[in-house]
């Protein structure tokens, strides 16, 4: 059983959750993550590890409430227990000799980010980052990237904060401007590490993307999570999850990511069933409570 | 003399194929105790008993017979766990036919002792009697660790704690029992009788630590700095192998592992009471043609689909799977097409299945497995419609764990290298199971487990290593 020692709402439907898991966070390095079952009959899902503190123990997630699992994941409190919660798994990123990096995330993939350019940061690197989100309301840890970044854009879609946009534009506005990177990291939904990808393409800057497919153990055993490298079958959760952006079959991935779609639906809409019946109960309790 | 002479085995009660094909109850039913007394009185009691030369781990089979032959049935299952700690799991699971009832003397002119049914009647005689627990030793005050809760590390720890070792067993997933619990499915192997004998180990003092994936969350290093003094890694051979063909990563293409554990570790038969899903088209082939093929075939039949293949590029003769396996997907209604190898994977527009453009084989000169090669008969291509592929052609070895231990010595092929007591290239390391033979049998781990348990514990005696 692993404890909740804190949770935060970062924005709606987007939580962080710190979890004491004391062998995780002693071996965890940037570009792992974890898999977690919140109890019995659960589904095993992949999350990125957020953040790590060896010495005190904790490793920390990020997640958005997607499906019937983050759902139920939001609905946990600090001091609650996760029943399984197995780590750090994938390989670690590593940037020997690099001088300066471009970061962007995505929406949730910010979250991803930020351990990479905060190594990346105390190893003395020029970080220059952009983020990004669909609104003001679900930008998530600008504060924590900003105090890791020599230089930070922003972007939302609908123009709510910085620039009216997606984080693309800023991207392409660079490296038009000529700016010189060592290595462009980008996370984000797979359609934008696509984009993204193409985009730095033509200027041969190397260009890392975190890959997000279905897993089920993490181990390499069931090869549930394979994606195509450079026309090569590999496995996300031992090879990766971090892929050169210039050779993975995007267009796949996203194809993949959809195959239980129909089957997440019936498993959210239950959920939403049964929690608002639980709620009501709730509700009516707390009435007959006060009635008495 | 024995008091039956009949020259077949008393029949096994069994689940209508019409019936079972749709549910994931177990097949085979058991035998009574009637069944069981009849059967046990078939067996000639030699002196020099072959069955049980070909017992991994040697258990003393006359001598258990003959206590069910004589109603005791207390006696017959004390003797079979003085040296089968799992044996409701090997009483169903073992091929018998390969091993202990192959060297049977009856089996010359009739059919062997049922020795594999006896097994599984006296484990299960006892199981619904209560199991005792059993008598802890002594502690010897030394740790071992074991890596991976399969049949080799189960028993590997059961012999180890009996001997008054402090032994932890570190399992990846959630649930111990590795391929017992992941992959043999409920209907050959139901759940409850694996968590009986995990807990009868437990029950020894066996401390099993899940969620733990070693060379990731702890080295091998590791544990020696935390006093463990023998390390026995039992991880498996979970890698699995794909075809190299084109169309393996069309949606509705699984490795049997991934199909497998969906349905069996996470339960995916009852979704959406549990959370896992798992999608299984109406006409479904797997390919392959082991074991774990004719349980994915099996198991597809069961989550609902209207014909399942099993797809083979040899003939029936050359297929590994056990005859009692085979013999029971056909009376499902699998059909077999042999000779028969997929040469391609065809999606629609979505990215899902929908044909395998085969190729016809016919058998050429014998290969390095003594096997007759299968070799294609130009322009018999064809296409067989069929909405999910599931592909079951073996493990390869799984090199999480082996590539963060230093000084440890694999075979080409990245199965760890071991001499005949187990030990591996490092000092305090054995090895034994698939992570050392590539995909085998549970018995066969279970020998592994085990024989390092005996050369540990011979080892910690007197801290010489060879």
């Amino acid at each position: 059983m692993f404890k909740i020692l804190e949770k935060r709402e970062l924005a709606p439907s987007i939580k962080l959750f710190v979890i004491e898991a004391p062998l995780v966070a002693k071996k965890a390095r940037p570009g792992q993550f974890v898999i977690l079952r919140i109890k019995e009959g659960g589904e095993r899902i992949p999350l990125t590890i957020a953040d790590y503190d060896a010495q005190n123990g904790t490793v920390t997630i990020v997640f958005q409430e997607v499906g019937k699992t983050t759902r139920e994941l939001g609905t946990l409190e600090a001091g609650d227990y996760i029943e399984d919660f197995v780590g750090p798994l994938g390989v670690p990123v590593e940037f020997p000799n690099h001088k300066k990096v471009l970061g962007i995330g995505g929406g949730l993939g910010i979250a991803p980010l930020y351990p990479k350019l905060k190594m990346l940061h105390q190893q003395g690197v020029e970080v220059v980052s952009i983020i990004g989100a669909r609104t003001a309301e679900l930008l998530i840890l600008e504060e924590e990237i900003k105090a890791v970044s020599d230089r930070m854009y922003v972007c939302t879609d609908d123009g709510s904060k910085g620039r009216h946009g997606f984080v693309t534009v800023v991207l392409k506005e660079l490296l038009e401007q000529g700016e010189k990177f060592d290595e462009i990291i980008i996370i984000g939904p797979p359609i934008l590490m696509k984009i993204g990808s193409e985009i730095t393409k033509p200027y041969g800057i190397p260009t890392m993307v975190s890959l997000n497919p279905i897993m089920v153990d993490g181990t390499g055993m069931c090869g549930g999570c394979r994606v195509t490298v450079d026309g090569e079958i590999k496995f996300a959760c031992v090879d990766g999850p971090a892929f050169d952006g210039h050779k993975v079959d995007f267009d796949e991935l996203i194809k993949r990511l959809a195959t239980y779609k129909e089957e997440e639906k019936i498993s959210l809409e239950r959920f939403n069933e049964a929690h608002e019946c639980k709620l009501i109960n709730k509700i009516e309790g707390a009435d007959k409570d006060a009635v008495k | 003399m024995p008091l039956n002479r009949s020259k077949k085995k008393t029949p096994m009660p069994t689940q209508k194929p019409e019936v079972r094909r749709r549910n994931f109850n177990e097949v085979a039913l058991g035998y009574s105790e009637e069944e069981a007394v009849s059967e046990a009185q078939r067996c000639l009691q030699c002196k020099k008993p072959g069955c049980v030369e070909g017992c991994p781990v040697q258990v003393q089979i006359p001598q258990f017979i003959k206590r069910i032959a004589e109603r005791d049935f207390e006696g017959a299952i004390k003797i079979i766990k003085e040296t089968n700690s799992l044996p409701a799991i090997c009483g169903r699971v073992c091929p018998q036919e390969a091993q202990c009832e192959k060297n049977c003397v009856l089996g010359k002119v009739g059919e062997p002792v049922a020795i594999g049914r006896l097994e599984r009647f006296a484990a299960d005689w006892e199981r619904t009697k209560g199991i005792r627990p059993p008598v802890i030793p002594k502690k010897l005050g030394k740790k071992v660790a074991i890596i991976g809760s399969g049949p080799a590390g189960l028993t590997c720890a059961g012999d180890l704690a009996k001997l008054g070792y402090d032994v932890t067993i570190f399992e990846a997933l959630h649930k111990p029992g590795g391929v017992l619990v992941y992959g043999i499915p409920e209907f050959r192997l139901p759940k409850i009788i694996v968590e009986q004998e995990v807990k009868f180990i437990q029950q020894l003092g066996v401390e099993i630590k899940t969620n733990m994936v070693m060379g990731k969350v702890l080295t091998i290093d590791d544990l020696f700095e935390m006093g463990y003094e023998a390390v026995f890694i039992s991880t498996g051979a979970g890698l699995p192998k794909f075809m190299g063909i084109p169309g393996e990563n069309y949606l509705g293409v699984y490795s049997a592992n991934e199909f497998l554990t969906r349905i069996n570790l996470m339960k995916a038969y009852s979704f959406p009471n549990t959370d896992t899903p798992i999608k299984v088209g109406k006409k479904v082939a797997v390919i392959g043609g082991g074991n774990v093929a004719m349980d994915a075939a099996r198991s597809a039949l069961r989550m609902g689909a209207d014909e399942v293949h099993i797809v083979y590029r040899r003939s029936e003769e050359e297929m590994p799977a056990r005859k009692e396996e085979f013999e029971n997907a056909k009376e499902e209604s699998i059909i077999f097409d042999f000779l028969t190898n997929p040469v391609r994977i065809i999606g629609n527009e979505n990215g899902w299945v929908k044909g395998i453009e085969c190729i016809r084989m016919e058998l050429g000169e014998p290969d390095a497995s003594g096997r007759r090669r299968p070799v294609p008969i130009t322009g018999s291509e064809f296409i067989m419609d069929v909405d999910t592929v599931v592909i079951a052609i073996g493990t390869g070895p799984n090199p999480l764990l082996t590539k963060t231990t230093e000084g440890l010595e694999l075979t080409k092929h990245g199965y760890i290298a071991v001499d005949e007591e187990g030990r591996t290239s490092r000092e305090g390391v054995w090895a034994g199971g698939d992570i050392v033979t590539g995909s085998a049998t549970v018995i066969l781990a279970m020998g592994a487990g085990k024989k390092a348990a005996r050369s540990i514990h011979e080892y910690l005696q007197n801290k010489k290593w060879r």
